[in-house]
């Protein structure tokens, strides 16, 4: 296998796009990483990109030949493929161009991640989620994303010391780093009290735990190490690439609480870069839920079980905190534009090891981790990126 | 939900129908066709759960799809069926504050959903609380 | 002999005071209560209606007896309240007992005696040998239009007879019905709710129906009142079942055990079964059990019941299904605001 190297990133700001379609979302997106990469699109080999349900919010299938189309690249014929992975699609998108580069196939491949969720209702968008569950089992009977996700918050804090105030404190991260980031969805910060006092969604959780609707996109650009110096000064490596997969259901996890399958990615993740978690710099984690990332924080190994609402609450997940999570301002407050989310999250990191973070870097990083989650952990993929 | 898709899982969503593999003894429901523990030496039968069982974890929905709007809020939880597997479903309370962990259940069969006022009506499984029938 | 094998009544645990529906409409809550004799009535929880009541009511009766669900050979829910217009409740019953496929099933319809109609046609087919056992049903979640009169009995509730020859708890000795066209009480299709003829449904309705076949049930049989442990009949509200039955010679106590109007309102074709249930909850071997319904249009249904051994061997464990007692106890309270939206009166998007 050849290493491969992020050569140039490029992300839509994330919100409610009224004036921008989906294919115009697809097309900002991949214009910002070839111009950062400083690459026309002829030297582009192949595209893949994720997204979840274009047919459910667009109506739109066959959503590869579309973005390459409407990316001028008909005439080349390059392969172009969706990658579906409900919420991880972007990350498995980018997961299988760092393959195909790494193999030897391709060579300058471009991952993106595209979701246009505001042309529907709110009811039917929330129905088009909870499509990422089971939906002859749970969706059937009346589970919505946020119900699941509260059903984990429910069982958690009945197993382990974590107070509503800390679930809140990671919401008033996220927006603070939100605020410092300019594609960010909300840049406003909030408190504790916004998040108790807003409404209640599914007990425990409350409409400021949860992430919002989004519209957005997301592309990088990836290319050999070798020849990464070809297009930028900055090359950023991808250290680790893992994925791993568990139950559809939530009902049928080994422990409620805990995403097995972040904890084999994770694990994956760690042996393949020969690092363990207090390298890590920083971390984008899958915070669709605020529970999500007391989860993921744990389950990626940076602190033992229980302890993530403590962590959060001292500060230690904050931009200058012993591990910074989300500094992006996560799914929370950056947005998540669902397909987009996972690749939005290796442009974090990217703009973080580049030094070009601006008023949310984090001094001195060399190493950055994503986590990005499909479902209720059905799917993670996990990737680590250094300085190259 | 689709007419097909319901109607094809009918035994299995009135009356708590799952599988068993005939080499391990596993109960599944909701139904597998293959035992993930013995895969391809096992065979699933069909299995009848009595419908007890207790609450493991559970939410109140405030917020719903437009198929359940008009439910709300009510309780969706985990429960841990007496034979072992568990199961996502809504249980039947009087407050919805009333939900607990450790709450012991018994199935019922109620009105999951509806296409409209003119499509198929989706009967299934809910839970209540499983308390005895007092005299007054 | 041909007669009741075992039993079930299903009720939902809503109910909504008179008085509440009185204050709504401004009407005199004494008056209305006084009149009718009905204090409170039964409505559906949100997800309830006519084919989850008879669902329950049906797990209720085969709790109490270890029947082969695949030996019922016949499913009949009779209802004024079918959740559609075209496709059988019955089926939906007889996929949730397991008695399908091998059964032939319908729904009824007899205004509020479609449930005894169904009793009627299982003795017929067990009687002739050609099922093993025969499920009657009535259930209703009764219609009445904001502030008519039916609004404030219209109530929620079912129950399910399960008919065979084999080791029966209550042995039906005969039935007798009286059947005219008698336009007292009527539900045009595609309408929400029923009309009714007023003060025209007692005498013409349900008295002339009523009498007519207890009248005709004691001809055939040589009895009268006296030799009948209880009596039950179809209730739309407390003073109609009482008239009746000092007319036709019973006692207030015959019928006590079985009038459950005051405090469940009127079940329509569930009315007159679940007032057999609460009898049987109480009967002892050897009791006799006077039954006759009523429905509008307008036909009354009588049975000549008498309870076995059978109600106290093993084999029947009254105990393992809630009673009518039972069910009308620990009730939830709404005001009209939730009646309207439990009963769908409120107009949605």
């Amino acid at each position: 296998m050849r290493d491969v190297a992020v050569i140039g990133i490029g992300c839509t700001t994330f919100g409610e796009k009224w004036g921008t379609s989906f294919r115009e979302l697809f097309l900002e997106a991949g214009a910002l990483a070839l111009e950062d990469a400083s690459l026309s699109g002829e030297k582009i080999d192949a595209l893949y990109v994720g997204n979840m349900s274009a047919g459910r919010f667009v109506e739109q299938e066959h959503i590869g030949a579309l973005i390459a189309d409407y990316s001028g690249m008909a005439s080349r014929h390059i392969p172009s493929t969706r990658v579906e992975s409900a919420c991880c699609s972007g990350s498995l998108a980018f997961r299988q161009a760092m393959i195909a580069v790494a193999s030897g196939l391709e060579d300058v491949v471009v991952a993106a991640g595209v979701e246009k969720m505001t042309d529907v209702e709110t009811s039917t968008s929330v129905d088009a989620l909870a499509a990422a569950a089971d939906r002859e089992w749970e969706g059937f009977v009346g589970a919505t994303f946020p119900g699941l996700y509260a059903m984990i918050a429910t069982d958690y804090m009945n197993r382990y010391p974590l107070t509503r105030e800390q679930l809140a404190q990671v919401a008033v991260k996220n927006h603070y780093n939100g605020a410092r980031n300019p594609i960010a969805q909300f840049q406003k910060e909030i408190t504790v009290e916004t998040v108790l006092r807003s409404a209640l969604v599914a007990d425990p959780l409350r409409l400021f735990d949860c992430s919002p609707i989004t519209d957005g996109a997301a592309a990088v650009i990836l290319a050999p190490l070798e020849r990464a110096r070809e297009f930028t000064d900055a090359p950023i490596r991808i250290l680790a690439t893992s994925q791993a997969s568990d139950t559809i259901a939530l009902h049928d996890r080994r422990d409620i609480s805990t995403m097995d399958a972040t904890v084999a990615a994770g694990r994956r993740a760690f042996e393949m870069a020969r690092l363990t978690p207090s390298q890590i710099d920083l971390v984008e984690v899958h915070d669709c839920f605020t529970i999500a990332e007391i989860c993921a924080i744990e389950d990626l190994g940076f602190c033992q079980k229980g302890e993530a609402g403590r962590l959060t609450e001292e500060g230690e997940t904050a931009l200058n905190g012993r591990i910074p999570v989300n500094t992006s301002g996560g799914l929370k407050a950056c947005g998540h534009p669902v397909g987009a989310t996972g690749i939005k999250q290796v442009c974090e990191v990217v703009q973080q090891l580049r030094g070009d973070a601006g008023r949310r870097q984090i001094d001195g990083a060399e190493i950055g981790m994503t986590q990005n989650v499909g479902g209720t952990g059905a799917s993670v993929a996990v990737h680590i990126l250094g300085r190259a | 939900m689709s007419v097909p898709r319901f109607w094809r899982k009918i035994p299995q969503r009135y009356n708590l129908i799952g599988t068993q593999c005939t080499s391990c003894s596993r109960t599944f429901y909701p139904p597998r066709s293959f035992c993930p523990d013995c895969r391809r030496s096992g065979e699933t039968v069909p299995y009848q759960f009595q419908g007890k069982g207790e609450v493991v974890t559970y939410t109140v929905i405030r917020s719903a799809s437009d198929a359940f709007a008009q439910q709300t809020p009510f309780v969706l939880a985990i429960i841990r069926l007496d034979e072992g597997p568990r199961v996502t479903a809504q249980i039947v309370v009087e407050n919805v504050n009333e939900a607990r962990i450790g709450m012991r259940v018994r199935s019922v069969f109620r009105r999951i959903g509806a296409e409209g006022d003119s499509g198929a009506i989706y009967y299934g499984t809910k839970f209540v609380p499983d308390v005895p029938y007092i005299d007054a | 002999m041909t007669g009741i094998i075992t039993y079930g009544a299903y009720i939902p645990r809503y109910r909504i005071k008179l008085e509440e529906i009185a204050r709504v409409w401004g009407d005199n809550a004494q008056d209305i209560t006084g009149g009718l004799g009905v204090r409170e009535k039964s409505l559906p929880d949100l997800d309830e209606d006519t084919a989850t009541i008879a669902v329950e009511a049906a797990r209720f009766a085969l709790a109490r007896r270890t029947i082969d669900p695949e030996q019922i050979g016949a499913v009949y829910v009779g209802s004024e309240s079918h959740p559609y217009a075209v496709k059988p409740t019955a089926c939906t019953v007889g996929e949730a007992i397991g008695a399908t496929p091998v059964m032939t099933a319908a729904d009824y319809e007899f205004a509020c005696k479609a449930g005894t109609a169904g009793i009627q046609a299982c003795m017929g087919l067990v009687g002739a040998g050609m099922v093993p056992y025969g499920l009657a049903i009535g259930s209703d979640v009764a219609q009445g239009a904001p502030s008519d009169a039916l609004e404030y009995t219209a109530a929620a509730g079912g129950a399910a007879f399960l008919i065979g020859q084999d080791d029966p708890i209550a042995t039906i000795h005969r039935t007798a019905s009286f059947t005219t066209d008698t336009p007292d009480f009527w539900r045009r299709e595609g309408q929400n709710y029923p009309r009714h003829g007023g003060r025209f449904t007692g005498d013409p309705g349900y008295f002339k129906h009523v009498e007519g076949a207890a009248n005709l049930m004691f001809e055939q049989t040589g009895k009268t009142a006296k030799d009948y442990d209880y009596a039950v009949f179809h209730q739309p509200n407390a003073k109609f079942p009482q008239r009746v039955a000092k007319t036709l010679g019973f006692t207030p106590e015959q019928i006590k055990p079985g009038l459950v109007v005051p405090t469940l309102g009127n079940t329509y074709s569930g009315a007159s079964m679940i007032g057999l249930a609460a009898t049987l909850d109480v009967a002892k071997p050897g009791d006799r059990v006077f039954v006759t319904s009523f429905g509008s249009g307008a036909g009354a249904d009588s049975f000549d019941i008498e309870v076995t051994d059978a109600i106290e061997s093993e084999a029947f464990r009254r105990s393992a299904a809630p009673t009518v007692r039972q069910l009308l106890a620990n009730p939830i309270y709404v005001d009209y605001a939730l009646y309207a939206r439990h009963k769908g009166k409120i107009v949605m998007q």
